[in-house]
């Protein structure tokens, strides 16, 4: 009933608009909240084809589930631990400006 | 040619007795470095020559047991280059050969060589006393003892080479000696320099040679192998360049005759390659004597008397010899008349019967050559020894117009010396008669182009030979002294290290004519008939045509009356010129004076070969191939330019890479990523 | 156009405004997190018109309640301030990186034309019980590795946030 090629292009633009967020914004905080945007993107993007095309078998039907579960998962853990580095890198310094972190360079 | 070979082992200490003790010095003077006494020093090298030299006698008395067509020795130590497969397989052997010619050669040199060194003890004293690289001295020394050595006992061409160069290297180590005087370190490099157009030529007909044997089917460069299967090359024709003359297609063997020539012109400082013989008299005394006059300028005439098969097939590579070598020798008598240096009279002397001895190759009697090289040797070596003695009386003077006289005062070296010159003069019945009238008969029988002037020109030579050698004699010994006054008293003659060589080499000079007693005479003296000539026979189974036939008894002593007449014109007016009436001299160089300039200026041969040889070429390396290839193009272009580049690009360009800046790194990614996806999805 | 597809139609605008003001904020980080909320609570609503009811479960409660929650904490953490803009190189690779995207979506909305209707879901697509079952069964060596990524972030997120008490 869906039209599933709507739901992939939503998952794309979503993808596109993270990405474009991740690339441009100078704002570390708002650059993981982008990545996660884009990771619903994908997560999205999983549960569709997951939709239209089920597993062969039947041990294999919920496949794009069980791994946007574990996406999920990984995303939060990502998430604390980006924050934490965040918070650790940037105590001495007073913003969350990525080029401010720019020692390794030539 | 002999065939069969028995082993020697004691061949290989001929060469290696000399090289040990040479490395040995080397290692003294530059491990060790503490300054070893003169008695090390002398006991090393006199006794490694000395172990040659009876090295040498063992050999020889082996030898002459053998009967005459096997009289062959190999030593055999190494494969020195080994290639190919089946039947194209060549090798190049470390091995040594001892035939008749080796022989003469080896005995001469390791004799003689000897005598020298014992001389160099005393020669060189002084400079042992200021620490001036007496040691030194002897490590050359015996190097080049060595290489000639081995450049004598080579069983083929490139092992020969090997000492030919080495040669070539102590001749330049040798006469740079004192290389405190920048003259002397010139005269060295012109000699190498001189001898390395030799060698190119040298190679050049080695590669021709080998090439031709290849081709029929016998790649191989030993000397025995080459006379076995030199039948097969000997038609076989060459063809070059059309502007040289003579037609372009040449008798292959010609090329290589003239090739091995040129080389041998280098050593033996024959027309045009003469001109570092007279420059290279700034070496030490003994190294004139030694190398200059008795060894290293010798190689040339063996090589070729080692080649004769290959020339007595090429009449036109010797008719080409003969004549430069018959010009050579009369260049020579002509400049050393009017030298005023002991030694360089002694040099132009050793250019002129090197000239000799190669007339007598071209004229086919090679046997005639090798025996005027061994008389030779003792001659001109005993009158080197001797004028080093009187340079040393006179403290190191050289220039004969400052001598005068000396006869009263060093009375052994004048009797030394006037055996020498009598005997070089061709005098009887000395060595130098026998061994000159050989040559003068070869030459009057050759029938070479241009008919009897080769001769008659020899026969002038030999007349100009008396008079520049007793030119010699006279003013250095006799006549008014014109020595300076506090010299005048402190001559004295060299101390008995020096006196023996002269002695036996004055023996020498005397009685080694009786080995080559013409048979013609056979039975005018109390000769056995048989006997005589022993040193032709001797060398008959190796030297090509070397049994000359007799002419008729008649022409035989008109001519040997012609060469007596010779010497003794050539040292009366001598006696005229220098003794009796001493103005003649000085007013005939007055009426001559544009003749005597051009004579003393030696025809500006080597004015002549700076503008238009030497010039250029430093003009060519220093502009075109230093400045502007090597210096610009290689080291500016190529290699600074590249790192020029590489430093540009990465300072200008990559350093951006790498900005640090996490949000251009991430852009990279998402590029990348997006490639590898649109190159998957395609 | 029936009901479920307009359902979608809205939810996906509502997704679309929710990413581009979490993107695209310019008045504080707080803003930034609240419309990712609305991103994701539209997700949510899509899963489910998806059949993938637990699917949208997790997502309410872990991103939802979790993940912007933290992003909460952080900025309350650190204050909120102003950006500069991008100066000097940065101008052009941000515009390139713009540009690039840009391309990207349009390059996939050109391959992904033409999905065929999707067949009705299994009865049991998205209930928690097959999942659960399919989580503990087939994969439960996946699960095991995820428990540990989970530890390793707890222990990672609290080293790092610690001050050093030097």
């Amino acid at each position: 009933m869906i039209p599933i090629d709507h739901v992939i292009g939503l998952s794309a633009l979503l993808f596109g608009i993270g990405a474009i967020g991740v690339l441009v914004r100078r704002n570390l905080i708002v650059m993981l909240m982008s990545i996660e945007l884009m990771l619903n993107a994908a997560n999205l993007a999983f549960v569709a084809f997951n939709r239209v095309w089920p597993g062969m078998d039947s041990t294999k039907a919920l496949d794009g589930q069980v791994f946007v579960l574990l996406v999920i998962t990984v995303a939060a853990a990502e998430v604390a631990v980006g924050l934490g580095i965040l918070l650790a890198l940037f105590r001495n310094r007073d913003s969350v400006d990525p080029e401010e972190a720019s020692l390794l360079k030539w | 040619m002999v065939t069969g070979g028995t082993e020697f082992d004691l061949l290989r200490w001929i060469p290696l007795a000399p090289l040990l003790a040479a490395v040995l010095h080397g290692v003294l003077l530059v491990v060790v470095r503490r300054t070893v006494s003169q008695w090390v020093t002398v006991a090393i090298s006199c006794g490694a020559i000395g172990v040659s030299f009876l090295m040498s006698c063992a050999a020889f008395a082996r030898l002459v047991r053998l009967p005459d067509e096997s009289r062959l020795l190999v030593d055999h130590l190494y494969t020195w280059i080994g290639a190919g497969i089946g039947n194209q397989a060549f090798s190049t052997e470390l091995a040594f050969q001892f035939d008749p010619l080796s022989a003469v050669m080896v005995l001469v040199v390791s004799g003689v060589g000897a005598l020298i060194h014992i001389y160099s003890w005393g020669y060189m004293e002084e400079d042992e006393r200021e620490d001036k690289g007496f040691q030194r001295f002897f490590c050359y020394m015996n190097l080049f003892a060595f290489a000639m050595l081995l450049l004598v006992l080579a069983d083929n061409l490139v092992l020969m080479f090997l000492g030919w160069e080495g040669v070539g290297l102590c001749s330049y180590l040798l006469i740079g000696f004192w290389y405190g005087d920048r003259n002397n370190a010139y005269a060295g490099s012109k000699a190498f320099i001189v001898n390395r157009v030799g060698d190119f030529a040298f190679i050049v007909g080695l590669l021709l040679l080998f090439s031709l044997l290849s081709e029929a089917g016998h790649p191989t460069i030993g000397f025995q192998d080459i006379e076995r299967y030199f039948a097969q090359i000997a038609e076989a024709t060459l063809d070059l360049p059309e502007w040289l003359p003579g037609g372009p297609s040449y008798r292959a063997v010609d090329v290589v005759g003239i090739c091995f020539f040129i080389g041998a012109c280098g050593k033996s400082a024959q027309i045009p390659l003469h001109v570092w013989l007279p420059d290279a008299m700034a070496g030490p005394t003994p190294v004139s004597a030694l190398i200059h006059a008795a060894t290293m300028v010798t190689a040339g005439v063996y090589l070729v008397c080692r080649m004769s098969f290959l020339y007595a097939a090429a009449p036109e590579a010797s008719e080409v010899i003969a004549w430069t070598g018959a010009l050579t020798a009369a260049l020579g008598a002509v400049l050393a008349l009017v030298q005023t240096d002991i030694k360089k009279v002694l040099a132009y002397s050793t250019m002129s019967q090197l000239g000799f001895m190669f007339v007598a190759v071209g004229c086919g009697a090679y046997a005639a050559a090798i025996f005027h090289l061994a008389t030779h040797a003792f001659m001109k070596a005993l009158l080197f020894l001797a004028a080093g003695s009187v340079i040393l009386a006179m403290q190191h003077e050289q220039d004969i117009g400052a001598m005068g006289g000396l006869r009263s005062r060093i009375p052994r070296t004048r009797w030394t010396f006037l055996i020498g010159a009598v005997a070089l003069s061709g005098v009887l019945p000395f060595a130098g008669f026998f061994s000159k009238d050989e040559i003068l008969v070869a030459a009057y029988g050759a029938g070479m182009a241009g008919g009897p002037w080769l001769y008659r020109l020899l026969l002038a030579t030999a007349g100009l030979t008396a008079l520049y050698l007793f030119r010699l004699y006279f003013q250095v010994f006799r006549g008014k002294s014109r020595v300076r006054r506090e010299l005048r008293d402190r001559m004295e003659d060299p101390p008995g290290s020096m006196v023996i060589p002269l002695y036996a080499l004055s023996l020498l000079a005397i009685f080694a004519g009786l080995a080559g007693f013409p048979q013609a005479w056979g039975d005018l003296a109390w000769v056995d008939i048989e006997k005589s000539n022993s040193l032709a026979n001797f060398l008959a189974p190796v030297l090509a045509g070397s049994g000359r036939e007799a002419l008729e008894r008649e022409i035989e002593y008109r001519l040997t009356l012609r060469a007596v007449l010779a010497a003794a014109t050539g040292t009366g007016l001598a006696w005229c010129l220098y003794v009796q009436w001493p103005a003649w001299p000085g007013k005939i160089r007055s009426s001559f004076r544009r003749l005597h300039h051009v004579l003393v200026a030696k025809f500006w041969v080597d004015e002549i070969y700076g503008l238009l040889l030497v010039r250029p070429l430093v003009a060519i390396s220093d502009r075109l191939l230093y400045r502007v290839i090597d210096a610009g193009l290689i080291d500016g272009l190529l290699v600074n330019g590249v790192a020029r580049s590489v430093r540009a690009l990465a300072a200008n360009g990559l350093r951006y890479l790498q900005s640090g800046l996490i949000q251009s790194y991430m852009f990279v990614m998402l590029v990348g990523a997006v490639a590898i996806v649109a190159l998957l999805m395609r | 156009m029936n009901f479920p597809t307009l359902l979608f139609h809205a939810f996906a605008l509502l997704a679309v405004a929710g990413a581009v003001g979490t993107v695209a904020n310019l008045r504080n980080t707080v803003a930034a997190a609240m419309s990712l909320v609305l991103t994701m609570v539209s997700l949510a609503g899509i899963y489910v018109l998806l059949g993938a009811h637990i699917i949208a479960v997790f997502q309410i409660m872990v991103y939802g309640g979790a993940i912007v929650v933290l992003f909460l904490f952080a900025v309350m953490l650190r204050g909120d301030e102003s950006e500069p803009l991008p100066r000097g190189r940065m101008r052009l690779v941000k515009a390139a990186s713009v540009l690039v995207a840009v391309c990207v979506m349009a390059g996939f909305a050109r391959i992904l034309v033409g999905f065929p209707e999707p067949p009705a879901a299994p009865t049991d697509f998205g209930r928690a019980r097959t999942v659960g079952i399919a989580l503990y069964s087939d994969y439960v060596l996946l699960v095991e590795m995820v428990s540990l990524v989970l530890l390793a972030a707890i222990v990672g997120a609290l080293v790092l946030a610690k001050r050093n008490t030097d």
